[in-house]
């Protein structure tokens, strides 16, 4: 096992880039709700500095400008449910957030880790597909700061693996600000009401106008090595009277195009059922909106 | 050996300089190098609340948190939550707690008072709904938690002895 030879607290975003740029490997710390146990389960390999950027303040909060709202890698869950801005605009992502682990952990847990942890089963990652949001990813080659914005739908390549180089920070996420008549939902199953992974998730985001659905996106949680947009489904609803026939075909191509494993949270079989029947009852709760 | 690291924080309303191995959890750093047992270690992944302590007016798993995170910071545990005679909230819990017959074992109690304390902090007059969903994350075996809500409850509408 690396031992971890430097422990480092930057003030600033820039002296956080220039310690990723340096040879040798850094583990990033923020709210440490995943790291310590992995560190402690022995799934962690620490790398040679642990870089602490809690404290780095621009990280931190909301803000909206020019029809975006960003939102800095270092903001809290409990932060996000807090937040009037994303209160108004973002309801699956306060859904999300309500349901995620408890009260302590909201408290400290981030947004940023949450994502760049990875985790198929990452509460705030479909709610991202589904709003389009992309992350900004900074480096900070030769004394440059070097920043480039990828969409969530492209940043996870499998469990724990996303496509940031290690000589990148997660800033944050911007969102397109949702238009007015948005309809957002977020589902997640589990056993209990608190602390629980989720065994799958959806999110659903759009808008319903004279009974038709336009701008449809849906995104699956815990049914792939990624949260992933479930385009399929989509596609069944988009341009489409949300009928009780268009339902039925949405939540059946949902269904049909989602591919769980079998898990000691549910088996491949029941989270197919899941899928099927959540998707279902979220589209009645839409056409009843 | 693993790296150690001098930090310097206020536990309990008092500077206080520590020196910590670099990956070693705030929970281990308060029972282990500075010796106050009142936080307890139940699971030690964040499942249980026992390890409950504030820090910056927030509460959070100890267990979760690396010691050197506490550097420059206020933390607050539950011996400095029963010390501290000018919360007359703190008290009130206390006596509530004993009132309502919410201690039994007496594990979860300390991580319960903290977060009953962040909770009361947060939203003075939370109802039991509210209180149910705010200890989630505290686990007890003992109570069935119904004397716990209706303690934390009491000190919220104030009726608390
Ligand atoms: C008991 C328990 C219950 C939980 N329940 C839930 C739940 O209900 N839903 C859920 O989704 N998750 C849950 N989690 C997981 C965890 O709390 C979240 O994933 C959390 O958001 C991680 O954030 P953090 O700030 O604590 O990350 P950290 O542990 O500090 O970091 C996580 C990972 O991200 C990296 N990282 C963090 N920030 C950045 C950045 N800005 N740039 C680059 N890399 C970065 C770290 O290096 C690390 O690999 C739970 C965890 C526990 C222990
Ligand atoms: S010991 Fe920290 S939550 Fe159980
Ligand atoms: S009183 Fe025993 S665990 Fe709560």
């Amino acid at each position: 096992m690396t031992e971890i030879e430097r422990y480092y607290a930057p003030a600033s975003l820039e002296q956080a880039v220039d310690c990723l740029q340096e040879a040798g490997g850094v583990t990033v710390l923020a709210g440490g709700t995943d790291l310590m146990p992995q560190k402690n389960a022995g799934r962690l390999k620490p790398q040679r500095t642990l870089m602490n950027i809690r404290g780095i303040a621009e990280l931190r909060g909301v803000e909206l400008s020019g029809g975006e709202i960003r939102i800095g890698a270092l903001t809290t869950i409990t932060d996000l449910l807090e937040n009037p801005l994303v209160r108004q605009h973002l309801p699956q992502l306060i859904e999300a957030c309500n349901h995620f682990a408890s009260d302590q952990i909201r408290n400290v847990a981030t947004l940023g880790g949450n994502i760049c942890n990875a985790s198929p089963a990452g509460d705030t990652l479909v709610p991202l597909l589904v709003l389009d949001a992309r992350v900004d990813l900074v480096s900070r080659p030769e004394g440059r700061m070097l920043r480039r914005g990828l969409p969530v739908a492209e940043f996870f390549v499998g469990p724990g693996k996303t496509r940031k180089a290690p000589t990148e920070l997660l800033a944050g996420v911007t969102i397109p600000l949702p238009p007015e008549n948005y309809l957002g939902r977020f589902f997640k199953f589990g056993t209990r009401p608190a602390l629980d992974i989720a065994t799958i998730s959806i999110g659903f985001g759009g808008i319903l106008e004279g009974g038709v659905l336009s701008r449809v996106r849906v995104a699956f949680g815990a049914v792939a090595a990624t949260p992933v947009r479930a385009s399929h489904t989509e596609a069944a609803l988009e341009g489409r009277p949300l009928t009780e026939a268009t339902i039925a075909a949405a939540a059946a191509a949902a269904r049909d195009e989602v591919t769980p494993i079998d898990d000691v949270r549910a088996s491949a079989w029941y989270r197919k059922e899941l899928i099927h029947n959540m998707t279902k009852r979220i589209l009645d709760h839409v056409a009843h909106a | 050996m693993s790296l150690m690291h001098d930090i310097d924080f206020t536990l309990n309303g008092v500077r206080r300089r520590a020196t910590v191995r670099v990956d070693m959890s705030a929970l281990d750093m308060l029972r282990e190098t500075i010796g106050l047992t009142g936080t307890k270690y139940g699971c030690g992944e964040g499942e249980c609340g026992a390890c409950t302590i504030q820090v910056d007016g927030v509460s959070l798993n100890s267990c979760l948190m690396f010691a050197v995170d506490c550097h420059g910071r206020q933390v607050v545990t539950i011996e400095g939550l029963g010390a501290d005679e000018a919360s007359t909230r703190a008290s009130a819990l206390r006596d509530a707690f004993v009132e309502h017959g919410a201690v039994q074992c007496g594990f979860c109690t300390p991580g319960m008072m903290m977060q009953a304390s962040h909770l009361l902090d947060r939203h003075p007059h939370a109802d039991a709904e509210s209180i149910k969903r705010g200890i989630e994350g505290n686990l007890c075996r003992c109570t069935g938690y119904k004397k716990i809500v209706d303690a934390i409850v009491a000190v919220g509408e104030g009726i608390a002895p």
